[in-house]
């Protein structure tokens, strides 16, 4: 039986373009800052990936700072903005929550979007121009957070916009230009790239310092040679991922099904953040009854591999800060499952999602009526 | 092969720059782009578990390496972040208390960046000289050692020339007055024995494609005993310990956990061929040009470097004149600059002497066919080039002068 990867959230299988390339920059030897042709091979094929992720977001080539991944990213935009004082929203991912210690957190609404008003009185509230940083969209739930709005916000006092957009590029239009941010965070790996890869799109005033130093690599924002094969291999990715529109529907139409099979079973179902706009390939699904743990260990057994929340600290389930925040009694987030399709999802993938789900609901129901 | 005859594949020797990578070390990471693509801190199913398994594997492999225990290696994107991770993250988790350092001048420029910011946020750094084979003075580094230092910073081998310090000598010394040694091994991992444990080595960078393995890995050693803290650069997800936090690339972890397991057993023979390489293309050079000038010790050096200046000639004339070697004059990263290697003016090189010198980074798939072949148009290309500035009738001193 093929196992049925609904975790893409988590990690997204690399597409077959982003393995040519990646491969073929292995198969060569270069250290990019060489100036021998080895490393001019090098260098164009970092040139032409900048090109490829540059465009992913509309953004201009020399906007685009390599990184080691979406926390190097996003460690790189709130660490290196120096004294500002910090305004993040409760909802993002534990590399921007952690990665200030001193950030002040604002709050989201029951449907996980960013209070606005409250963005704004804590703009009123800090003495020197602040950095913001809300994500593109969430990790667990999906849901897309007003960016432009915030942006309009950020301007009006002098702040600065971060937007992690790690989860969001590649399943949503995302236009570098109509955002109005500062500065956004990409991960190759989530949109079909290699792991060990990201970038951070940061115009020229930013006034950013760098977290790793010595070589002068990316402008002076991130010393340390290149890694040219993951370079090319995000840039592979990314080129699809900007000619993937009508990906975005056909995802969104299977996680539909997925929901409206669901709620019409009956079960009493939650899906939570569904009150507003979300990623097409996301859903947040509450079992009644049933601890997420035991969902995902039984989904696992069938051969179907999602997730209780976010994959990250080495495997420790804790109850979701994400669904703490838009206010979900901790009973009820600790019976949720993420859910996310990629672009090697099918139709039959989520039947077998829904059929599982029902099987698992319907045994534990059971269970619960006979110990009654 | 005479000079001149043109050849299909260019040679490659910049190994110090980046190296290939090794077929097999390619094989092993395959899978885990394709069928085990999984995110090795997915807890609760299989693609999960077995991208951990396999990034544990490989933790044992690079473990192995330096003789370390695998809880003591943490992944990294490769040695740089490593640098800053190890001088950075030290200097701040004992800042207020012990903030002095010592280091070397001719640290890669990570190190040395890492260390300038530090002065900056309040340490103070000794940077010990180096003598013109290149190597520290043991008297002058315990000498600058005070109460108030936390870490000596030291390279196991240098990028440039090459050379190998007494790290031993170093570490028991570091021991003895209850300070913290961290070393760049980028260069000399998989290229010498080390073994952390005798060398008394307490924090140690290594990166994957300086010996076969892919670009954007690297590891840092952090021993335990005595226990090393530090302040990590990047936060959130908490991976690694809390040191280094980010989703590991277990494709990338495991290339650098087989070129790990293949550096360990090439160690038994590949520095002797490499050296035998090494010291016939220098004798090659020294029987047929006059005017060369070895940099920094042979007698203590990494086997597969080689560094030397060609009097009278600028380094960028004979690159230009032989496209078909990969070489460089100096290191990869500063090496679009201008200015002189400040490697090679520190063990004492003249302006000139230093933008005359040459690096020849042998490696594991060089052949002996191919360092004649660079012999061979080395020899005829400087040759060449010192008899146009002769027929010029200025003599090379002068002509250099006024450029």
């Amino acid at each position: 039986m093929r196992p049925i990867y609904l975790d893409h959230n988590a990690t997204t299988p690399l597409r077959r373009a982003a393995a040519d390339a990646l491969a073929g920059a292995m198969a060569e030897c270069g250290n990019a800052s060489s100036v021998h042709w080895a490393g001019r091979r090098a260098r164009a094929r970092i040139d032409d990936a900048r090109d490829a992720v540059a465009g992913l977001l509309g953004a201009q080539p020399a906007d685009v700072v390599f990184t080691s991944g979406g926390t190097e990213a996003n460690n790189l935009a709130l660490r290196g903005s120096g004294g500002r004082p910090v305004i993040v929203s409760a909802i993002e991912h534990s590399s921007v929550l952690e990665a200030r210690a001193d950030a002040d957190l604002c709050p989201v609404d029951s449907d996980g979007r960013v209070d606005l008003d409250a963005l704004r009185e804590a703009l009123e509230r800090t003495q020197a121009p602040a950095l913001v940083s809300v994500m593109m969209a969430n990790n667990e739930t999906g849901v897309i957070q007003p960016i432009a709005a915030a942006a309009e916000i950020c301007r009006q006092y002098g702040a600065l916009l971060h937007c992690d957009a790690v989860q969001a590029a590649g399943k949503m239009a995302v236009d570098w230009r109509d955002l109005g941010a500062d500065m956004v965070s990409l991960s190759a790996h989530k949109i079909g790239g290699p792991q060990g890869v990201g970038a951070l799109i940061v115009g020229e005033k930013s006034g950013l310092k760098p977290l790793l130093t010595g070589g002068g690599q990316e402008r002076g924002l991130r010393a340390g040679t290149e890694n040219l094969p993951g370079i090319a291999g995000f840039g592979a990715a990314a080129e699809i991922a900007a000619g993937a529109g009508t990906e975005y529907t056909r995802l969104q139409v299977l996680r539909d099904r997925i929901e409206d099979t669901i709620a019409a079973l009956g079960a009493g179902a939650r899906f939570h953040g569904n009150g507003a706009a979300r990623l097409g390939n996301t859903s947040c699904i509450g079992m009644p009854g049933v601890l997420a743990e035991t969902q995902v260990m039984a989904f696992d057994l069938e051969g179907i591999m999602v997730s209780a929340g976010a994959a990250c600290s080495s495997g420790k389930v804790r109850p979701s800060h994400v669904l703490g925040a838009m206010g979900v009694a901790e009973d009820q987030a600790n019976q949720a499952v993420r859910v996310s399709l990629g672009w090697d999802s099918e139709a039959t993938d989520a039947d077998a999602f829904v059929a599982a789900w029902w099987q698992l609901f319907e045994r534990l129901a059971a269970t619960r009526a006979s110990a009654a | 092969m005479m000079s001149g005859e043109s050849r299909k594949r260019p040679v490659y020797l910049d190994n110090q720059a980046t190296t290939p990578v090794d077929a097999a070390v390619l094989d092993a990471m395959l899978p885990f782009y394709n069928e085990k693509f999984g995110n090795p801190h997915s807890g609760t199913h299989y693609y999960g578990w077995e991208a951990r398994e396999a990034v544990e594997m490989a933790r044992e492999q690079v473990a192995a390496i330096i003789g370390a225990e695998p809880g003591e290696v943490y992944f990294t994107s490769g040695a740089t972040e490593s640098n800053n991770l190890a001088i950075k993250g030290i200097a701040r988790m004992y800042r207020g208390r012990k903030d002095h350092m010592v280091s070397c001048v001719s640290e890669h420029m990570c190190v040395l960046d890492s260390l300038f910011n530090m002065e900056k946020e309040g340490s103070t750094v000794t940077y010990l000289e180096v003598g013109a084979d290149g190597l520290i003075d043991l008297d002058a580094l315990a000498e600058a050692i005070t109460e108030a230092t936390i870490l000596v910073s030291i390279m196991t081998v240098q990028n440039e020339i090459g050379v190998i310090q007494p790290m031993h000598e170093i570490g028991a010394l570091c021991r003895e007055r209850g300070v913290f040694l961290h070393t760049d091994a980028a260069q000399a991992a998989a290229k010498m024995a080390i073994d952390v444990k005798a060398m008394n080595i307490d924090i140690l960078s290594l990166t994957a494609h300086k010996y076969y393995g892919p670009m954007g890995i690297g590891a840092l050693y952090v021993g335990r005993k005595p226990k090393v803290r530090l302040e990590p650069l990047f936060s959130g997800g908490g991976q690694e310990n809390n040191i280094r936090s980010g989703t590991l690339p277990a494709p990338l972890c495991v290339g650098l956990g087989k070129a790990s397991e293949l550096g360990l057993a090439a160690l038994a023979g590949e520095p002797a061929r490499l050296g035998e390489m090494r010291d016939h293309l220098l004798g090659r050079l020294q029987v047929a040009l006059p005017g060369i000038h070895i940099n920094g010790s042979m007698a203590h050096r990494v086997a597969g470097n080689l560094n030397v200046s060609f009097e009278g000639i600028r380094a960028e004339d004979i690159m230009a004149a032989v496209p078909d070697l990969a070489i460089s004059s100096g290191s990869a990263c500063t090496s679009e600059s201008d200015e002189a290697s400040y490697v090679l003016r520190a063990i004492g090189l003249s302006n000139d002497l230093a933008e005359s010198s040459l690096r020849f980074g042998l490696g594991r798939f060089t052949t002996p066919e191919d360092v004649d072949y660079a012999a061979d148009r080395l020899i005829a290309e400087i040759t060449r080039l010192r008899q146009q500035k002769q027929e010029a009738g200025i003599p090379a001193r002068i002509l250099d002068e006024v450029s």
